[in-house]
Protein backbone atom coordinates (compact mmCIF):
# COMPACT_ATOMS: atom_id res chain seq x y z
CA UNK A 1 0.00 0.00 0.00
CA UNK A 2 1.25 3.47 -0.33
CA UNK A 3 -0.94 7.07 -0.35
CA UNK A 4 -1.07 7.47 -4.23
CA UNK A 5 -3.82 8.90 -4.03
CA UNK A 6 -2.52 11.62 -1.64
CA UNK A 7 -0.09 12.62 -4.26
CA UNK A 8 -2.60 15.13 -5.83
CA UNK A 9 -1.36 17.45 -2.55
CA UNK A 10 2.10 15.87 -2.02
CA UNK A 11 3.54 16.13 -5.47
CA UNK A 12 7.28 15.97 -5.61
CA UNK A 13 7.85 19.18 -5.54
CA UNK A 14 5.77 19.75 -2.36
CA UNK A 15 7.73 17.32 -0.52
CA UNK A 16 11.18 18.58 -1.54
CA UNK A 17 10.07 22.25 -0.57
CA UNK A 18 8.65 21.19 2.50
CA UNK A 19 12.05 19.32 3.19
CA UNK A 20 14.53 21.95 1.97
CA UNK A 21 12.90 24.96 1.69
CA UNK A 22 15.89 27.46 -0.40
CA UNK A 23 14.05 30.56 0.94
CA UNK A 24 13.79 29.79 4.86
CA UNK A 25 16.29 32.41 6.51
CA UNK A 26 15.79 36.00 8.34
CA UNK A 27 15.91 38.13 5.56
CA UNK A 28 18.59 41.19 7.15
CA UNK A 29 18.09 44.38 6.46
CA UNK A 30 14.40 44.57 5.09
CA UNK A 31 11.69 46.73 4.09
CA UNK A 32 8.86 45.07 5.38
CA UNK A 33 7.75 42.73 7.36
CA UNK A 34 4.64 40.87 8.50
CA UNK A 35 3.86 37.74 10.21
CA UNK A 36 0.69 35.13 9.90
CA UNK A 37 -0.74 32.75 12.17
CA UNK A 38 -2.71 29.55 12.46
CA UNK A 39 -4.40 29.59 15.29
CA UNK A 40 -5.87 26.22 14.49
CA UNK A 41 -2.41 23.98 14.59
CA UNK A 42 0.07 26.41 15.78
CA UNK A 43 1.70 27.20 12.59
CA UNK A 44 3.86 31.00 12.26
CA UNK A 45 5.19 32.61 9.77
CA UNK A 46 7.22 35.86 9.08
CA UNK A 47 8.12 37.06 5.93
CA UNK A 48 10.33 39.51 5.06
CA UNK A 49 11.17 41.88 1.58
CA UNK A 50 13.01 44.22 0.41
CA UNK A 51 12.59 46.73 -2.12
CA UNK A 52 14.33 47.75 -5.21
CA UNK A 53 14.76 51.99 -6.09
CA UNK A 54 11.26 51.29 -8.37
CA UNK A 55 9.37 49.97 -5.73
CA UNK A 56 9.24 45.49 -6.63
CA UNK A 57 10.37 43.30 -4.63
CA UNK A 58 14.54 42.63 -4.66
CA UNK A 59 14.48 39.82 -2.35
CA UNK A 60 11.95 37.78 0.35
CA UNK A 61 12.34 35.09 2.80
CA UNK A 62 10.49 33.74 5.48
CA UNK A 63 11.10 32.19 8.61
CA UNK A 64 8.58 29.57 9.43
CA UNK A 65 6.81 27.10 11.74
CA UNK A 66 4.57 24.76 9.60
CA UNK A 67 3.76 21.99 7.41
CA UNK A 68 4.98 20.61 4.36
CA UNK A 69 1.91 22.72 2.38
CA UNK A 70 2.80 25.94 4.20
CA UNK A 71 6.86 25.74 4.20
CA UNK A 72 6.74 24.91 -0.13
CA UNK A 73 4.02 27.24 -0.64
CA UNK A 74 6.23 30.00 1.35
CA UNK A 75 9.41 28.88 -0.77
CA UNK A 76 7.51 28.99 -4.14
CA UNK A 77 6.11 32.40 -3.15
CA UNK A 78 9.27 34.08 -1.91
CA UNK A 79 11.13 32.60 -5.22
CA UNK A 80 8.18 33.93 -7.81
CA UNK A 81 7.61 37.63 -6.09
CA UNK A 82 10.81 39.22 -7.00
CA UNK A 83 11.07 41.91 -9.65
CA UNK A 84 6.83 42.10 -8.98
CA UNK A 85 5.97 45.73 -7.34
CA UNK A 86 2.81 45.48 -4.69
CA UNK A 87 0.05 45.86 -7.76
CA UNK A 88 1.00 42.75 -9.17
CA UNK A 89 1.81 40.86 -5.88
CA UNK A 90 -2.12 41.52 -4.30
CA UNK A 91 -3.21 39.86 -7.76
CA UNK A 92 -0.76 37.09 -7.51
CA UNK A 93 -2.07 36.54 -4.26
CA UNK A 94 -6.02 36.65 -5.49
CA UNK A 95 -5.47 34.05 -7.55
CA UNK A 96 -3.35 31.92 -5.64
CA UNK A 97 -6.21 32.02 -3.59
CA UNK A 98 -8.65 31.05 -5.68
CA UNK A 99 -6.28 28.39 -6.90
CA UNK A 100 -5.95 26.85 -3.68
CA UNK A 101 -9.26 26.85 -3.29
CA UNK A 102 -10.78 25.92 -6.12
CA UNK A 103 -8.08 24.23 -8.15
CA UNK A 104 -7.80 26.35 -11.05
CA UNK A 105 -7.67 30.28 -11.84
CA UNK A 106 -8.38 32.28 -14.58
CA UNK A 107 -4.85 34.58 -13.76
CA UNK A 108 -2.61 34.66 -16.83
CA UNK A 109 0.68 35.45 -14.50
CA UNK A 110 3.41 32.80 -15.64
CA UNK A 111 4.34 32.75 -12.05
CA UNK A 112 1.39 31.13 -11.95
CA UNK A 113 2.01 28.28 -13.57
CA UNK A 114 5.10 27.62 -10.53
CA UNK A 115 1.92 26.93 -8.59
CA UNK A 116 0.40 24.82 -9.75
CA UNK A 117 1.77 21.98 -7.92
CA UNK A 118 -0.42 23.25 -4.72
CA UNK A 119 -3.80 23.06 -6.67
CA UNK A 120 -4.35 20.10 -5.01
CA UNK A 121 -5.19 21.69 -1.62
CA UNK A 122 -8.19 22.11 -3.14
CA UNK A 123 -9.37 18.49 -2.70
CA UNK A 124 -8.72 19.14 1.18
CA UNK A 125 -10.51 22.18 2.44
CA UNK A 126 -8.89 22.17 5.97
CA UNK A 127 -5.48 22.45 4.33
CA UNK A 128 -6.36 25.42 2.18
CA UNK A 129 -5.38 27.94 4.80
CA UNK A 130 -1.90 26.28 5.08
CA UNK A 131 -1.06 27.22 1.30
CA UNK A 132 -2.59 30.55 1.65
CA UNK A 133 -0.95 31.63 4.60
CA UNK A 134 2.39 32.69 3.82
CA UNK A 135 0.08 34.83 1.04
CA UNK A 136 -1.71 36.79 3.10
CA UNK A 137 1.71 37.81 5.80
CA UNK A 138 2.99 38.51 2.30
CA UNK A 139 0.20 40.97 2.26
CA UNK A 140 0.03 42.19 5.40
CA UNK A 141 3.78 43.18 4.75
CA UNK A 142 2.82 45.19 1.83
CA UNK A 143 -0.01 46.90 3.82
CA UNK A 144 2.57 47.89 6.27
CA UNK A 145 4.95 48.91 4.74
CA UNK A 146 2.36 51.39 2.52
CA UNK A 147 1.76 52.84 6.18
CA UNK A 148 5.15 53.79 6.92
CA UNK B 1 -7.99 6.22 43.44
CA UNK B 2 -9.91 4.71 41.08
CA UNK B 3 -8.14 2.89 38.93
CA UNK B 4 -9.37 0.82 36.21
CA UNK B 5 -9.38 -2.93 36.48
CA UNK B 6 -6.53 -4.71 34.07
CA UNK B 7 -5.80 -8.17 35.59
CA UNK B 8 -7.95 -10.42 32.89
CA UNK B 9 -10.03 -12.43 35.32
CA UNK B 10 -11.12 -8.73 36.49
CA UNK B 11 -12.34 -7.41 33.44
CA UNK B 12 -15.87 -7.73 32.92
CA UNK B 13 -17.89 -8.24 29.98
CA UNK B 14 -17.54 -6.53 26.91
CA UNK B 15 -18.28 -7.35 23.60
CA UNK B 16 -16.60 -4.23 21.11
CA UNK B 17 -18.66 -5.38 18.01
CA UNK B 18 -21.98 -5.75 20.03
CA UNK B 19 -21.00 -2.00 21.31
CA UNK B 20 -19.92 -1.09 16.95
CA UNK B 21 -23.59 -2.36 15.99
CA UNK B 22 -25.32 -0.04 18.09
CA UNK B 23 -23.56 3.30 16.42
CA UNK B 24 -24.73 3.59 13.11
CA UNK B 25 -21.71 5.86 11.34
CA UNK B 26 -19.61 3.22 12.28
CA UNK B 27 -20.09 1.47 9.00
CA UNK B 28 -19.47 4.44 6.79
CA UNK B 29 -16.87 4.79 4.70
CA UNK B 30 -13.79 7.12 4.17
CA UNK B 31 -12.05 8.06 1.06
CA UNK B 32 -13.12 4.23 0.44
CA UNK B 33 -11.76 3.22 3.43
CA UNK B 34 -13.74 1.62 6.70
CA UNK B 35 -13.90 4.62 8.96
CA UNK B 36 -11.47 4.18 11.85
CA UNK B 37 -12.35 7.16 14.06
CA UNK B 38 -9.92 8.19 16.96
CA UNK B 39 -11.21 11.38 17.49
CA UNK B 40 -13.59 10.75 20.30
CA UNK B 41 -12.12 13.07 22.95
CA UNK B 42 -13.11 16.07 20.69
CA UNK B 43 -16.41 14.40 20.14
CA UNK B 44 -17.78 11.01 20.09
CA UNK B 45 -20.07 8.86 18.05
CA UNK B 46 -23.82 8.63 18.74
CA UNK B 47 -25.51 5.37 19.14
CA UNK B 48 -29.01 4.54 17.79
CA UNK B 49 -30.30 4.90 20.83
CA UNK B 50 -29.70 8.61 21.27
CA UNK B 51 -30.72 9.16 17.79
CA UNK B 52 -33.65 7.38 18.36
CA UNK B 53 -34.77 9.48 21.67
CA UNK B 54 -34.33 12.65 20.12
CA UNK B 55 -36.56 11.80 16.79
CA UNK B 56 -38.87 10.05 18.90
CA UNK B 57 -39.42 13.12 21.08
CA UNK B 58 -39.97 15.15 18.13
CA UNK B 59 -42.37 12.66 17.05
CA UNK B 60 -44.40 11.49 20.01
CA UNK B 61 -44.10 13.87 23.01
CA UNK B 62 -42.76 17.40 22.48
CA UNK B 63 -43.62 20.55 23.95
CA UNK B 64 -42.06 23.38 26.07
CA UNK B 65 -41.05 22.04 29.28
CA UNK B 66 -42.23 23.87 32.92
CA UNK B 67 -44.95 25.89 31.18
CA UNK B 68 -48.15 24.07 29.53
CA UNK B 69 -50.81 22.76 31.72
CA UNK B 70 -51.43 20.46 28.83
CA UNK B 71 -50.43 16.42 28.28
CA UNK B 72 -47.65 17.62 25.96
CA UNK B 73 -45.70 19.65 28.19
CA UNK B 74 -46.17 17.74 31.50
CA UNK B 75 -44.46 14.40 29.60
CA UNK B 76 -41.90 16.66 27.79
CA UNK B 77 -41.27 18.13 31.44
CA UNK B 78 -41.40 14.74 32.62
CA UNK B 79 -38.49 13.55 30.56
CA UNK B 80 -36.52 16.35 30.58
CA UNK B 81 -36.79 16.64 34.56
CA UNK B 82 -36.08 12.55 34.36
CA UNK B 83 -32.53 13.00 33.22
CA UNK B 84 -31.81 15.35 35.90
CA UNK B 85 -31.94 12.42 37.87
CA UNK B 86 -30.34 10.43 35.66
CA UNK B 87 -27.54 12.80 35.59
CA UNK B 88 -27.06 12.94 39.58
CA UNK B 89 -27.05 9.03 39.55
CA UNK B 90 -24.30 9.11 37.04
CA UNK B 91 -22.10 11.55 39.16
CA UNK B 92 -23.04 10.27 42.45
CA UNK B 93 -24.39 13.96 43.34
CA UNK B 94 -26.16 14.21 47.30
CA UNK B 95 -29.57 15.76 44.94
CA UNK B 96 -31.29 16.23 41.75
CA UNK B 97 -31.33 20.00 42.73
CA UNK B 98 -27.67 20.17 42.61
CA UNK B 99 -27.31 19.54 38.79
CA UNK B 100 -27.58 22.60 36.45
CA UNK B 101 -28.25 22.00 32.57
CA UNK B 102 -25.95 24.06 30.34
CA UNK B 103 -24.98 24.45 26.69
CA UNK B 104 -21.48 22.35 27.33
CA UNK B 105 -18.67 22.34 29.77
CA UNK B 106 -17.56 25.53 28.28
CA UNK B 107 -20.93 27.14 29.49
CA UNK B 108 -20.36 25.49 32.62
CA UNK B 109 -17.21 26.99 33.81
CA UNK B 110 -18.19 30.64 32.19
CA UNK B 111 -21.15 30.27 34.79
CA UNK B 112 -19.16 29.50 37.57
CA UNK B 113 -16.57 32.16 36.93
CA UNK B 114 -19.69 34.88 36.43
CA UNK B 115 -21.75 32.94 39.71
CA UNK B 116 -19.85 31.99 41.93
CA UNK B 117 -16.56 34.39 40.60
CA UNK B 118 -18.18 37.81 40.72
CA UNK B 119 -20.67 37.57 43.24
CA UNK B 120 -18.42 35.32 45.96
CA UNK B 121 -15.27 35.38 45.38
CA UNK B 122 -13.55 39.13 46.14
CA UNK B 123 -11.70 40.98 44.35
CA UNK B 124 -7.52 40.44 45.94
CA UNK B 125 -7.96 36.82 46.18
CA UNK B 126 -6.75 34.28 43.92
CA UNK B 127 -8.16 31.54 41.30
CA UNK B 128 -5.92 28.66 41.18
CA UNK B 129 -5.51 26.71 37.50
CA UNK B 130 -3.06 24.26 36.16
CA UNK B 131 -0.69 24.33 33.03
CA UNK B 132 -2.78 21.47 31.60
CA UNK B 133 -6.01 23.31 31.28
CA UNK B 134 -8.04 22.91 28.12
CA UNK B 135 -8.76 26.88 26.87
CA UNK B 136 -12.27 27.04 28.72
CA UNK B 137 -10.90 26.62 32.03
CA UNK B 138 -8.24 29.03 31.45
CA UNK B 139 -9.86 32.09 29.84
CA UNK B 140 -12.88 32.74 31.70
CA UNK B 141 -10.99 33.17 34.52
CA UNK B 142 -8.64 35.49 32.55
CA UNK B 143 -12.15 36.76 31.72
CA UNK B 144 -12.65 37.09 35.75
CA UNK B 145 -9.34 38.29 36.81
CA UNK B 146 -9.65 41.11 34.55
CA UNK B 147 -13.06 42.66 35.14
CA UNK B 148 -13.00 41.66 38.68
CA UNK B 149 -9.38 41.78 40.23
CA UNK B 150 -8.70 38.24 40.75
CA UNK B 151 -5.38 36.74 40.75
CA UNK B 152 -5.08 33.94 38.40
CA UNK B 153 -2.41 31.35 39.26
CA UNK B 154 -1.26 28.33 37.21
CA UNK B 155 0.45 25.18 39.27
CA UNK B 156 3.14 24.05 37.01
CA UNK B 157 3.13 20.13 35.89
CA UNK B 158 6.69 17.70 35.86
CA UNK B 159 8.11 16.43 32.74
CA UNK B 160 6.41 13.12 32.96
CA UNK B 161 2.66 15.31 32.39
CA UNK B 162 1.72 15.11 35.98
CA UNK B 163 0.78 17.64 38.40
CA UNK B 164 3.34 18.72 40.21
CA UNK B 165 1.32 18.50 43.50
CA UNK B 166 3.97 20.27 45.91
CA UNK B 167 3.65 23.42 43.37
CA UNK B 168 0.11 23.22 43.27
CA UNK B 169 0.17 22.95 47.86
CA UNK B 170 2.63 25.83 47.70
CA UNK B 171 0.14 28.14 45.46
CA UNK B 172 -2.01 27.66 47.58
CA UNK B 173 -0.10 28.74 50.90
CA UNK B 174 -1.05 32.27 51.02
CA UNK B 175 -4.81 31.48 51.86
CA UNK B 176 -5.85 33.83 49.10
CA UNK B 177 -6.61 31.33 46.70
CA UNK B 178 -10.40 31.54 46.59
CA UNK B 179 -11.06 27.92 44.17
CA UNK B 180 -9.24 26.05 42.29
CA UNK B 181 -10.11 24.81 38.67
CA UNK B 182 -8.49 21.90 37.94
CA UNK B 183 -9.10 19.02 34.80
CA UNK B 184 -10.14 15.68 36.13
CA UNK B 185 -8.11 14.31 32.69
CA UNK B 186 -6.20 16.05 30.23
CA UNK B 187 -7.19 15.93 26.70
CA UNK B 188 -4.11 16.25 25.42
CA UNK B 189 -1.42 14.30 27.64
CA UNK B 190 -4.40 11.60 28.76
CA UNK B 191 -3.24 12.08 32.16
CA UNK B 192 -6.05 11.61 35.22
CA UNK B 193 -4.98 14.22 38.77
CA UNK B 194 -5.65 12.55 41.48
CA UNK B 195 -8.28 14.65 42.71
CA UNK B 196 -9.05 13.31 45.83
CA UNK B 197 -5.71 14.79 46.89
CA UNK B 198 -6.03 17.92 45.00
CA UNK B 199 -9.29 18.73 47.09
CA UNK B 200 -8.35 17.64 49.67
CA UNK B 201 -4.86 20.33 49.90
CA UNK B 202 -7.50 22.71 48.16
CA UNK B 203 -10.24 22.29 51.15
CA UNK B 204 -6.93 22.91 53.63
CA UNK B 205 -6.46 25.81 52.17
CA UNK B 206 -9.61 26.97 52.81
CA UNK B 207 -10.20 27.19 48.94
CA UNK B 208 -13.20 25.58 46.74
CA UNK B 209 -12.61 23.28 44.16
CA UNK B 210 -14.15 23.13 40.64
CA UNK B 211 -13.18 19.72 38.66
CA UNK B 212 -13.35 19.77 34.67
CA UNK B 213 -14.61 16.46 33.89
CA UNK B 214 -15.20 16.74 30.00
CA UNK B 215 -12.78 13.90 29.75
CA UNK B 216 -13.03 11.49 32.18
CA UNK B 217 -16.68 11.57 32.78
CA UNK B 218 -16.70 9.19 30.02
CA UNK B 219 -14.11 6.66 30.81
CA UNK B 220 -14.58 6.33 34.65
CA UNK B 221 -17.09 6.11 37.02
CA UNK B 222 -17.09 9.71 38.55
CA UNK B 223 -18.43 10.08 42.45
CA UNK B 224 -18.40 13.80 43.43
CA UNK B 225 -18.96 13.07 46.87
CA UNK B 226 -15.95 10.79 46.93
CA UNK B 227 -13.41 12.92 44.86
CA UNK B 228 -14.06 16.19 47.15
CA UNK B 229 -15.25 18.40 44.76
CA UNK B 230 -17.68 21.42 45.01
CA UNK B 231 -18.04 21.77 40.98
CA UNK B 232 -17.86 19.34 38.58
CA UNK B 233 -18.50 19.92 34.85
CA UNK B 234 -19.26 17.53 32.03
CA UNK B 235 -20.61 18.11 28.26
CA UNK B 236 -22.97 15.32 26.82
CA UNK B 237 -21.39 15.49 23.50
CA UNK B 238 -18.31 13.20 24.57
CA UNK B 239 -20.40 11.39 26.65
CA UNK B 240 -22.26 9.34 23.56
CA UNK B 241 -24.89 12.38 23.27
CA UNK B 242 -26.15 15.03 21.29
CA UNK B 243 -24.21 18.71 21.03
CA UNK B 244 -25.66 21.42 22.78
CA UNK B 245 -26.04 19.74 26.32
CA UNK B 246 -23.30 20.23 29.44
CA UNK B 247 -23.87 19.69 32.81
CA UNK B 248 -22.53 21.76 36.15
CA UNK B 249 -22.95 20.14 39.35
CA UNK B 250 -22.48 21.64 42.07
CA UNK B 251 -23.24 21.22 45.70
CA UNK B 252 -26.45 22.59 46.81
CA UNK B 253 -25.36 25.39 49.60
CA UNK B 254 -22.68 26.58 46.84
CA UNK B 255 -25.43 27.38 44.29
CA UNK B 256 -27.88 28.62 46.64
CA UNK B 257 -25.61 31.41 47.59
CA UNK B 258 -25.08 31.89 43.97
CA UNK B 259 -26.66 35.20 41.99
CA UNK B 260 -27.90 34.33 39.01
CA UNK B 261 -25.77 33.32 35.50
CA UNK B 262 -28.43 34.87 33.13
CA UNK B 263 -31.98 36.48 33.42
CA UNK B 264 -35.21 35.70 31.73
CA UNK B 265 -38.02 32.91 32.10
CA UNK B 266 -37.95 29.89 34.30
CA UNK B 267 -35.36 31.49 36.38
CA UNK B 268 -37.57 33.83 38.63
CA UNK B 269 -40.56 33.33 41.16
CA UNK B 270 -42.09 36.78 40.28
CA UNK B 271 -41.38 39.49 38.14
CA UNK B 272 -42.14 42.93 38.34
CA UNK B 273 -40.84 46.14 36.73
CA UNK B 274 -39.29 47.12 39.96
CA UNK B 275 -37.65 43.82 41.54
CA UNK B 276 -37.84 40.31 40.18
CA UNK B 277 -37.06 37.28 42.79
CA UNK B 278 -35.26 34.42 41.80
CA UNK B 279 -36.43 30.73 41.26
CA UNK B 280 -34.27 28.38 43.82
CA UNK B 281 -31.18 26.66 42.23
CA UNK B 282 -31.47 24.62 39.73
CA UNK B 283 -33.89 26.82 37.64
CA UNK B 284 -32.68 30.21 38.88
CA UNK B 285 -29.45 28.95 36.49
CA UNK B 286 -31.63 27.64 33.81
CA UNK B 287 -33.00 30.64 32.19
CA UNK B 288 -34.91 30.26 28.82
CA UNK B 289 -36.17 27.53 27.18
CA UNK B 290 -33.18 24.88 27.72
CA UNK B 291 -31.58 22.14 25.15
CA UNK B 292 -35.24 20.14 25.88
CA UNK B 293 -33.99 17.43 23.08
CA UNK B 294 -30.21 17.72 23.73
CA UNK B 295 -31.38 16.81 27.40
CA UNK B 296 -33.72 14.04 26.40
CA UNK B 297 -30.81 12.84 24.17
CA UNK B 298 -28.03 13.04 26.92
CA UNK B 299 -30.44 10.97 29.17
CA UNK B 300 -30.60 7.99 26.33
CA UNK B 301 -26.81 8.35 25.89
CA UNK B 302 -26.41 8.11 29.78
CA UNK B 303 -28.89 5.14 30.14
CA UNK B 304 -26.75 3.58 27.60
CA UNK B 305 -23.43 3.88 29.04
CA UNK B 306 -24.70 2.55 32.33
CA UNK B 307 -26.47 -0.87 30.77
CA UNK B 308 -23.07 -1.35 29.58
CA UNK B 309 -21.03 -0.34 32.42
CA UNK B 310 -18.65 1.78 33.53
CA UNK B 311 -16.70 -0.83 35.06
CA UNK B 312 -16.42 -2.72 31.80
CA UNK B 313 -15.86 0.56 29.75
CA UNK B 314 -12.93 1.49 31.55
CA UNK B 315 -11.34 -1.86 31.45
CA UNK B 316 -11.42 -2.17 27.74
CA UNK B 317 -10.18 1.33 27.24
CA UNK B 318 -7.34 0.22 29.54
CA UNK B 319 -6.85 -2.65 27.28
CA UNK B 320 -7.01 -0.32 24.44
CA UNK B 321 -4.45 2.17 26.31
CA UNK B 322 -2.05 -0.83 26.83
CA UNK B 323 -1.94 -1.73 23.49
CA UNK B 324 -1.84 1.75 21.89
CA UNK B 325 0.99 3.06 24.39
CA UNK B 326 2.83 -0.36 23.04
CA UNK B 327 2.44 -0.47 19.49
CA UNK B 328 2.90 3.57 18.79
CA UNK B 329 6.12 3.33 20.90
CA UNK B 330 7.70 0.74 18.12
CA UNK B 331 6.69 3.29 15.59
CA UNK B 332 10.38 4.50 14.36
CA UNK B 333 10.67 8.12 14.75
CA UNK B 334 7.24 8.57 17.20
CA UNK B 335 7.63 10.23 20.15
CA UNK B 336 4.70 10.46 22.75
CA UNK B 337 3.77 13.14 24.99
CA UNK B 338 2.91 12.30 28.74
CA UNK B 339 3.77 9.48 30.35
CA UNK B 340 1.53 9.78 33.60
CA UNK B 341 1.39 6.73 36.06
CA UNK B 342 -2.46 6.75 35.76
CA UNK B 343 -3.36 7.82 32.21
CA UNK B 344 -6.42 7.38 29.44
CA UNK B 345 -7.11 6.81 25.77
CA UNK B 346 -5.78 9.92 24.90
CA UNK B 347 -2.38 9.65 23.06
CA UNK B 348 -0.47 12.59 21.66
CA UNK B 349 2.51 12.24 19.48
CA UNK B 350 4.43 13.55 16.81
CA UNK B 351 6.12 11.88 14.27
CA UNK B 352 10.18 12.98 12.83
CA UNK B 353 10.06 14.82 9.69
CA UNK B 354 5.97 14.75 9.39
CA UNK B 355 4.45 17.72 10.51
CA UNK B 356 1.35 16.62 12.23
CA UNK B 357 -1.07 18.09 10.14
CA UNK B 358 0.52 16.36 7.65
CA UNK B 359 0.57 13.15 9.16
CA UNK B 360 -3.54 13.73 9.78
CA UNK B 361 -4.10 14.42 6.28
CA UNK B 362 -2.22 11.28 5.11
CA UNK B 363 -4.12 8.75 8.06
CA UNK B 364 -7.48 10.49 6.48
CA UNK B 365 -6.76 9.33 3.04
CA UNK B 366 -7.19 5.91 4.72
CA UNK B 367 -10.16 6.23 6.41
CA UNK B 368 -8.57 7.35 10.14
CA UNK B 369 -8.88 10.39 11.89
CA UNK B 370 -7.22 11.57 14.59
CA UNK B 371 -6.93 15.77 15.49
CA UNK B 372 -3.69 17.31 14.83
CA UNK B 373 -3.01 20.80 16.37
CA UNK B 374 -3.27 22.44 19.52
CA UNK B 375 -5.90 21.02 21.25
CA UNK B 376 -7.79 23.85 22.84
CA UNK B 377 -4.63 23.82 25.37
CA UNK B 378 -1.94 25.90 23.81
CA UNK B 379 0.09 26.93 27.42
CA UNK B 380 0.39 23.27 27.70
CA UNK B 381 1.67 22.99 24.10
CA UNK B 382 4.33 25.79 24.67
CA UNK B 383 5.54 23.86 27.80
CA UNK B 384 6.09 20.99 26.08
CA UNK B 385 8.12 23.07 23.08
CA UNK B 386 5.17 22.20 20.60
CA UNK B 387 3.88 23.83 18.16
CA UNK B 388 1.62 20.85 17.42
CA UNK B 389 0.51 17.43 17.70
CA UNK B 390 -1.40 14.68 16.42
CA UNK B 391 -3.98 13.02 18.84
CA UNK B 392 -5.16 9.38 18.78
CA UNK B 393 -8.31 9.28 21.17
CA UNK B 394 -10.26 6.30 21.88
CA UNK B 395 -13.96 5.43 23.00
CA UNK B 396 -16.41 2.46 23.89
CA UNK B 397 -16.08 1.34 20.40
CA UNK B 398 -12.62 1.74 20.03
CA UNK B 399 -11.27 -1.82 18.74
CA UNK B 400 -7.19 -3.10 19.23
CA UNK B 401 -7.58 -3.76 15.38
CA UNK B 402 -7.70 -0.29 14.85
CA UNK B 403 -5.23 0.72 16.76
CA UNK B 404 -2.93 -1.92 15.13
CA UNK B 405 -4.17 -0.38 11.05
CA UNK B 406 -3.33 3.31 13.02
CA UNK B 407 0.18 1.76 13.87
CA UNK B 408 1.07 0.36 10.26
CA UNK B 409 -0.43 3.45 8.96
CA UNK B 410 1.72 5.32 10.88
CA UNK B 411 5.29 3.39 9.73
CA UNK B 412 4.24 4.07 5.88
CA UNK B 413 3.49 7.71 6.59
CA UNK B 414 6.66 8.51 7.87
CA UNK B 415 8.52 6.51 5.16
CA UNK B 416 6.55 8.69 2.73
CA UNK B 417 8.21 11.89 4.42
CA UNK B 418 11.31 11.09 4.55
Amino acid sequence: MSFDDARGLYQDIILDRGRNPRHMHRLEPFDARASGDNPMCGDQIEVRVTFAPDNTISDAAFEARGCAISLASADLMAEIVRGRDAGAIRLLAKQFGELAKTGDTAGEDAALQKLRPLSGVSDYPSRVKCATLPWSALVAALDASKEV
Amino acid sequence: MNASPRRADLVPWFDVEQVRSDFPILSQRVHGKPLVFLDSAASAQKPRVVIDAMRDAMERQYANVHRGLHWMSERTSDSYEGVRDKVAGLLNAGSRDEIVFTRNSTEAINLVAHSYGRGILKPGQAVLITEMEHHANIVPWQMLRDAHGIELRVAPITDAGELDIAAFAHLLEDGRVGLAAVTHMSNVLGTYNPIERIAQLTHEAGAELLVDGSQAVVHRAVDVRALGADFYVFTGHKLYGPTGVGVLWARAALLEAMPPFMGGGDMITSVSFAHSTWAPAPQKFEAGTPAILEVIGLGAAIDYVNAIGMPAIAAHEAALTDHALSRLSAVEGLQIFGRAQDRGGVISFTLDGAHAHDVATLLDRNGIAVRAGQHCAEPLMRRLGLSSTARASFGIYTTLQEIDVLADTLTRVRSFFQ
